[in-house]
């Protein structure tokens, strides 16, 4: 024990780490205070809102609550043939319970998610059930509408038993559970969704295109031209920074409209006709022009940041070494800016993924995204759980595109700015 | 080996950038083949233009350059096969020492195993053998100023410049790059163009120093000469150590004249002065004056010891004479018999001939 270093004491006797530890402690807990009002607004404003949304996007408990009994009662059916009298006594109880809070309407609406149709035969079941007779509701039930008497909806309705359901993934992908319990695509003339996704990524990845072709020589430029052009310049770049998405996005609706100015200079100097004008709106030219234009700062200012660190001397190097200035330019400059293409480029992509006003301004039926489509489900159908589901799916698609850069390029050489 | 006396050559060359103010003036300048010649001179004395010309990144605005007698203000630099060091060394950060080193090989499409060979050559002979799979973000400063060097020297160019390359180097490695480069150009035999700001680092490594000063080169000889025999006032302030007296000529016959300071009169070599009433500075080396000269010297005058600086292998003796509170007198730690104590006054003499009587200041 004794080669044991000796415990230091401090002068009041108590050991020196503890006292350390102590001393150490109140300086965490204030180093956390200052940081805890941040903290909680991110807890508040971003963590808490994608947990629900997360959580929205597979909850699906309100059938659940809404039709007790009758889920319970179809524990015991095999979903075969139409369920006996105990699921529609079941039912009926359930459903004259929830006809009293006048909360039928959801239900109806809810169902009709699963399969269309239900809306018309809940309302005539809530009429009709008020001069139900006791006993022998699937005879009284299935007289009501013929499909009533259908097993499909009946299946339907059990589909909807579990609290929490992954179909609106699916149905964001075009894809459904079909009456085997398969995951199936819908047909084809159907199929809204997976257009929309396809359209996204290539309108995202274009865009990223015509901005990293623009903005590499603007970029370029600001970092070599004489610091009284280069600030000019600069401000040029940052002035649409500093100018309403809305006015941007505005302005070139009277630009690109058919009666427009871009229009008229074409007729101007004999390029269209005048009756042949070209419709450079509401269609995927509008999204392209329109949002190259506003997310090329994203662009320019990495690369800028990037380039601005190149020395002039290295192109000179490559170029007494005998290279020519194309090759000076594509073995040395190139290869040293590719940490900035790639802040550049990810930045872009990443917005371009999940715009929203531009393309709904501008990009008219042909040009819309697949936030268009979510905002539709927000303000529109109302059915936030598939609009939390299409979010959670971008947001996911925005990951994997994370990863694989990091994969690819590396993470640690990205630099914006 | 038969050289030849204009291998480059600058004829009236005039580089203006605004148009306004001439950068360089009438340049006429040849340097020999295998010469190392230093271009030397202050901040903005246009001897980096210069270079650049050279090099091709800037076109003179008035006369020409010729390369092996060939014109080549119209050859773009990629073409002129010029070597070239650059002041923070320009290696491509993103290659290895062998890709820096491969790059000028691979655009003239040398087969690969003579490249590696050159390469090889090129590393050892700044001795870096072994390092060409480092990047040189891992290489000190020095390595990194010897991988410049190989780089510049492998694809076997006839003429290489050097831009202040040692200027990022502390002064110890400074020196030791000094002597290397200059052993690498005694070894291969090399036309060097060298630019620096630094006196020591030109008078140790040059054949000739070009000293520039306001867009004109001022002088243009051997160290040794330039540092015994400047020519001007300019260069013999830029070059070492000088002690200087402004006064008139009162008398000049027989490769001597007599300028008069003040209330004394001084015997002095004439360079550039003329006639009676010039106004002329003299300048005087200060290990050519001596203390109680054993010998006979035509200038022999007392002076009051103002300040003692002991520099370990000399004292250096800051002396009021002659009304110049401010002449500088080295004294050899080795003569111990000399009375050197503050406020002495004591003898000073110098011959007239080290007396250069030069232009005004």
């Amino acid at each position: 024990m004794s080669s044991e270093t000796k415990q230091i004491l401090t002068t009041d006797g108590i050991p020196l780490e503890v006292s350390l530890k102590k001393a150490e402690k109140k300086n965490k807990i204030k180093a956390f205070l200052l940081v805890a009002p941040l903290l909680f607004f991110l807890i508040i404003t971003y963590v808490f809102p994608i947990g629900d949304m997360l959580f929205r996007s597979v909850d699906d408990k309100m059938v659940t609550q809404m039709l007790p009994k009758t889920f319970k009662a179809m524990e015991n059916w095999d979903g075969q043939e139409l369920p006996d009298e105990e699921v529609f006594a079941a039912f009926h109880e359930d459903f004259i319970k929830l006809v009293e809070d006048k909360r039928e309407g959801k239900l109806s609406t809810q169902l009709n998610y699963t399969k269309n149709g239900f809306k018309s035969i809940i309302k005539k079941l809530r009429r009709k059930s008020k001069s139900f007779e006791e006993g022998n509701y699937k005879e009284q039930i299935m007289s009501v509408h013929k499909r009533w008497a259908d097993v499909e909806y009946w299946r339907a309705i059990q589909r909807r038993a579990p609290e929490f359901t992954g179909q609106k993934y699916l149905k964001g992908m075009d894809m459904y559970v079909n009456e085997e319990g398969k995951i199936v695509s819908v047909e084809e003339d159907r199929r809204i969704h997976r257009v929309l996704w396809l359209r996204t990524l290539e309108i995202a990845f274009f865009v990223t295109v015509f901005c990293f072709l623009m903005a590499y020589p603007i970029a370029h430029l600001l970092a070599t031209l004489p610091m009284k052009y280069s600030n000019l310049l600069m401000i040029c770049v940052l002035l649409p920074f500093w100018t309403s998405l809305l006015v941007r996005t505005a302005s070139w609706m009277i630009l690109l409209q058919q009666q427009g100015i871009v229009n008229d200079f074409f007729v101007g100097i004999g390029l269209v006709a005048d009756d042949n004008r070209p419709e450079m709106m509401y269609n995927k030219t509008g999204s392209y022009v329109a949002m190259t234009q506003i997310l090329l700062p994203f662009m320019v200012l990495p690369l800028y940041s990037v380039m601005k660190t190149i020395s002039p001397s290295l192109m000179r190097a490559g170029k007494s070494l005998g290279g020519t200035p194309f090759v000076a330019f594509w073995k040395v400059y190139f290869p040293l800016t590719i940490p900035g293409i790639g802040a550049g480029c990810l930045l872009v992509f990443i917005l371009a993924i999940g715009y929203y006003i531009t393309p709904a301004l501008v990009g008219g039926a042909s040009g819309t995204l697949i936030s268009n489509q979510i905002a539709f489900h927000m303000k529109s159908t109302l059915d936030w759980s598939f609009a939390s589901a299409m979010g959670l799916m971008l947001l996911s698609g925005v990951l994997v595109i994370y990863w694989l850069y990091n994969k690819i390029v590396g993470i640690d050489n990205i630099k914006l700015g | 080996m038969a050289s030849k006396k204009d291998f480059v050559k600058f004829d009236q060359v005039d580089k203006s950038y605004d148009g306004k103010v001439l950068v360089v003036k009438d340049l006429q300048l040849d340097i020999a083949e295998g010469e190392f010649i230093t271009m030397l001179g202050p901040s903005g004395s246009g001897k980096t233009t210069c270079l650049m010309m050279l090099a091709g990144f800037e076109t003179p605005t008035n006369g020409e350059i010729y390369l092996d007698g060939k014109a080549i203000s119209s050859i773009p630099p990629h073409k002129r096969g010029i070597g070239m060091v650059f002041q923070n060394y320009a290696l491509f950060p993103h290659m290895t020492v062998y890709e820096n080193l491969a790059f000028p090989l691979r655009v003239r499409k040398i087969p690969k195993d003579e490249a590696d060979k050159k390469i090889d050559k090129a590393l050892s002979m700044v001795s870096l053998q072994g390092f060409a799979a480092r990047m040189p973000g891992q290489l000190s400063g020095g390595q990194q100023q010897r991988v410049a060097v190989a780089r510049s020297l492998v694809f076997d160019p006839q003429l290489v410049l050097m831009d202040e390359p040692l200027g990022a180097l502390d002064k110890n490695l400074r020196e030791s790059m000094q002597y290397e480069i200059k052993h690498i150009h005694e070894s291969i035999g090399v036309t060097v163009v060298y630019v620096t700001h630094d006196q020591s680092e030109a008078l140790t490594m040059s054949n000739r120093i070009a000293v520039f000063n306001d867009g004109k080169v001022q002088q243009l000889s051997s160290p040794d000469e330039l540092y015994e025999k400047p020519v001007n006032s300019f260069v013999a302030e830029f070059i070492g150590e000088n002690n200087t007296f402004g006064g008139e000529v009162s008398d000049i016959s027989g490769g001597k004249c007599k300028v008069k300071l003040g209330n004394a009169e001084i015997l002095a070599n004439p360079i550039s002065v003329k006639g009676k009433g010039e106004r002329t500075t003299v300048s005087l080396r200060p290990e050519r004056a001596l203390i109680n000269p054993s010998t006979e010297m035509d200038n022999l005058y007392k002076g009051k010891i103002e300040e003692v600086i002991y520099h370990g292998d000399h004292t250096r003796l800051r002396i009021n004479l002659l009304g110049n509170p401010e002449f500088i007198l080295k004294v050899p730690n080795s003569s111990s018999n000399l009375d050197i104590k503050l406020g002495n006054e004591i003898n000073i003499g110098w011959n007239s001939d080290d007396a250069r009587a030069l232009d005004p200041k």
